[in-house]
């Protein structure tokens, strides 16, 4: 039960790091980033590419990652991105939606379709027992991890967002883009860091789910559904939104499998829909937010 | 001008080519080869096409006076486009033959193109059962998961292994392997305490592994296409279940030869049943696998590679048999009982069934020259696809 809980848990961090950079462009910029799977494709082909002909260590292909993916971003910002800021929904949708089927055949294209298989370091293999009151509790130390690695994130971004100069020219650079420019605030260089960084923490768990996940160049059509769940769940307006979103699915998802495996993946659709019944916006909207 | 130069020249050439090939119709003798070569299923196509290359260039391409044509069409796993291919294939270039598939849907799907223009559909890699009941005109060169899983349910109860938990993907093979194992393996004394269906694109198999760790079997009898075979390893190992003494079994889909090298070390023990092994103690099968990983970059052949190098075998003979006179029919006839050696040892492609009969082999995952290898301890000779019984 436990163990259960846990490997939910675990999955559903690592669906939260891919997600959160959607929810960022998504809610704070209000620009629908279809492509977003592809950073973290990118993200994951970096450390595969990485390990298996440079031999650079697990944990230094991740940052790289998020520099690689980010920067990817940053570039595709300046060039692609920024003219399509204006541009109704629909055309943004079929834009990005165009440039990840670009990127899946690039990738089969360049690296084959066959799933990519990396090796671990030995000190995230294996797993720890305990003994508790509940019953046996089995944590794998890959997937404790990425919930260390997920929880300071989360953290940090809260912090980036809500305390510091930084978030609140981006908050102030969303909800009025004139008005923030008059102010002396720089809205291009605020929204090309806010798209890189949402790249970037793509890309960041791309690297880290390539292990849990699998990677192969339909990685972004694959997961495009779960992140868009965990962001339609969780609301676009703050972190802890889709944080709560994809720890709840991730959860649903590894439990429903394990207690009724023969309903598989339907019980996480049934979860959405229901949350998105009782609340249309997603579990945290902010009133008066841009919708 | 210089525009218009380069236009004309073209549709010179092209005129030239269309000319010198309508001379050739009487003399060439088509194989229409549709394959996954893009998509998911890529590795497939990649793994026939070189290996019918390899065969063409090791067999002369001329065969009773025909000279041998081979037309290969990419499929990207839709069994859509795999009709319309063998519809444009028949149709427009008149082929002699068709051949590929790489999964079943798309077998299915050209089933009928083949038997209304009663041109041969020699099928390469789909694997399950009824697809040679779909057309009389199906010949098969692959296996079928009932043959691979049947096997297996023999050897493992003679080994110690009583409790077995299934874990398949939900899908026409996996679910052939499921029935046939589970069967032989109650009917020769075992018990399948439960059977576990994955969807096809799971992310994540900790829930289901976590729940055969719960039941604690003597083992977990696993099928997945051979792409998730390698997380299904490492994540087995990672829950620890090898300490806690279940045994990972399989058909061999899971210690892809293509793969097995990247599945690291975790893989070392790993028993699965299959019909080939790049490690099969052959002369013949040395000299192929030297061959192909020479013509293709150290791309160690897998049991895709096999099927569509014996399937050349198998067009090759035929049209030999019929001396390059015959017609699908004539052509369907030699094909059918076809007794020959493969790399993969001797194998008969049964008359009435139009399948092929193999030996199956037990192998264990160790290391072989520096490599990871699937070494063979055991064979259960001419197995004939169980699923043909009725």
């Amino acid at each position: 039960m436990l163990t259960i809980l846990f490997d939910g848990i675990a999955y559903g961090m690592l669906l939260f790091v891919l997600a959160v950079g959607l929810a960022v462009t998504m809610g704070l910029m209000n620009f629908i980033n279809l492509a977003h799977g592809a950073f973290a494709m990118v993200g994951g082909y970096t450390t595969v590419l990485l390990m298996q002909r440079l031999q650079v260590p697990f944990l230094v292909c991740l940052p790289l990652a998020f520099l690689v993916s980010g920067l990817l971003g940053a570039v595709l910002e300046r060039t692609l991105y920024r003219p399509m800021y204006r541009r109704p929904h629909l055309d943004q949708v079929l834009f990005s939606i165009g440039l990840t089927f670009m990127a899946v055949a690039a990738m089969d294209y360049f690296m084959g379709s066959s799933q990519q298989i990396i090796q671990l370091p030995a000190y995230l293999k294996g797993r720890s027992e305990f003994d508790t009151p509940l019953g046996l509790l089995g944590m794998g130390h890959y997937r404790l991890f990425i919930i260390a690695v997920c929880a300071a994130l989360t953290v940090a971004l809260q912090f980036i967002l809500a305390r510091t100069r930084f978030g609140s020219r981006l908050r102030a650079a969303v909800d009025d883009q004139r008005v923030a420019a008059g102010l002396g605030i720089n809205v291009n260089i605020v929204f090309l860091s806010t798209f890189a960084v949402g790249s970037g923490l793509a890309g960041l768990g791309g690297a880290l789910g390539t292990e849990v996940l699998g990677l192969d160049p339909t990685f972004p059509l694959k997961f495009m559904i779960y992140f868009l769940i965990v962001v339609a769940v969780g609301g676009t307006s703050s972190i802890t939104g889709p944080l709560l979103a994809a720890l709840l699915l991730g959860i649903a998802d590894v439990a429903g499998k394990y207690y009724v495996p023969k309903l598989g993946g339907f019980i996480v659709y049934s979860l959405m829909i229901a949350i998105l019944i009782w609340r249309p916006h997603g579990l945290f909207s902010r009133l008066g937010g841009k919708s | 001008m210089h525009k218009r130069t380069l236009l004309s020249a073209a549709l010179a050439l092209a005129a030239l080519g269309a000319s010198h090939g309508a001379l050739a119709q009487a003399d060439t003798f088509k194989i229409g080869l549709i394959l996954p070569m893009t998509g998911q299923q890529a590795t497939t196509g990649r793994q026939i096409e070189a290996a019918a290359r390899l065969y063409m260039a090791q067999n002369g391409t001329t065969v009773a006076g025909k000279k041998i044509e081979l037309i290969v069409k990419d499929d990207t796993s839709l069994p859509d486009v795999t009709k319309r291919l063998a519809q444009e294939l028949v149709v427009n270039d008149k082929v002699n033959v068709l051949a590929g598939m790489g999964i079943t849907p798309s077998a299915m799907a050209t089933a009928p193109i083949a038997t209304q223009s009663k041109t041969p559909l020699v099928v390469m890699a789909a694997a399950t059962s009824s697809i040679t009941q779909a057309s009389p005109y199906i010949v098969r060169t692959s296996f079928t998961l009932p043959q691979a899983s049947v096997a297996l349910a023999d050897w493992v109860p003679k080994n110690g292994i009583k409790k077995v938990v299934t874990l398949v993907s939900d899908y026409g093979p996996g679910l052939d392997a499921e029935k046939y194992f589970k069967e032989r393996f109650i009917f020769n004394g075992g018990e399948v305490t439960e059977s576990l269906r994955v969807p096809l694109r799971n992310p994540d198999f900790a829930p289901f592994l976590q729940k055969v760790r719960d039941a604690k079997p003597d083992a977990l009898f696993v099928f997945v296409p051979s792409g998730a075979g390698a997380a299904v390893m490492k994540q087995f190992l990672e829950r620890g279940m090898d300490k806690a003494g279940i045994k990972l079994i399989g058909t061999g889909d899971i210690t892809d030869d293509d793969q097995l090298n990247d599945m690291g070390d975790g893989a070392l023990g790993v028993v699965t049943s299959h019909h080939y092994s790049a490690a099969h103690p052959s002369a013949m099968n040395k000299a192929f696998v030297e061959a192909f990983e020479k013509a293709n970059k150290g791309l160690r052949p897998n049991f895709m590679a096999v099927g569509g190098y014996d399937g050349m075998h198998v067009i090759y003979d035929a049209l030999k048999a019929t001396k390059g006179q015959g017609g699908g029919d004539a052509l369907l006839a030699a094909m059918k009982g076809q007794l020959f050696e493969s790399p993969r040892g001797k194998i008969f492609i049964d008359a009435q069934t139009r399948d092929i009969v193999q030996d199956i082999y037990l192998r264990k995952v160790e290391k072989k020259n520096g490599g990871l290898y699937n070494v063979e301890f055991d064979v259960i000779k001419d197995v004939k696809d169980p699923g043909k019984n009725k």
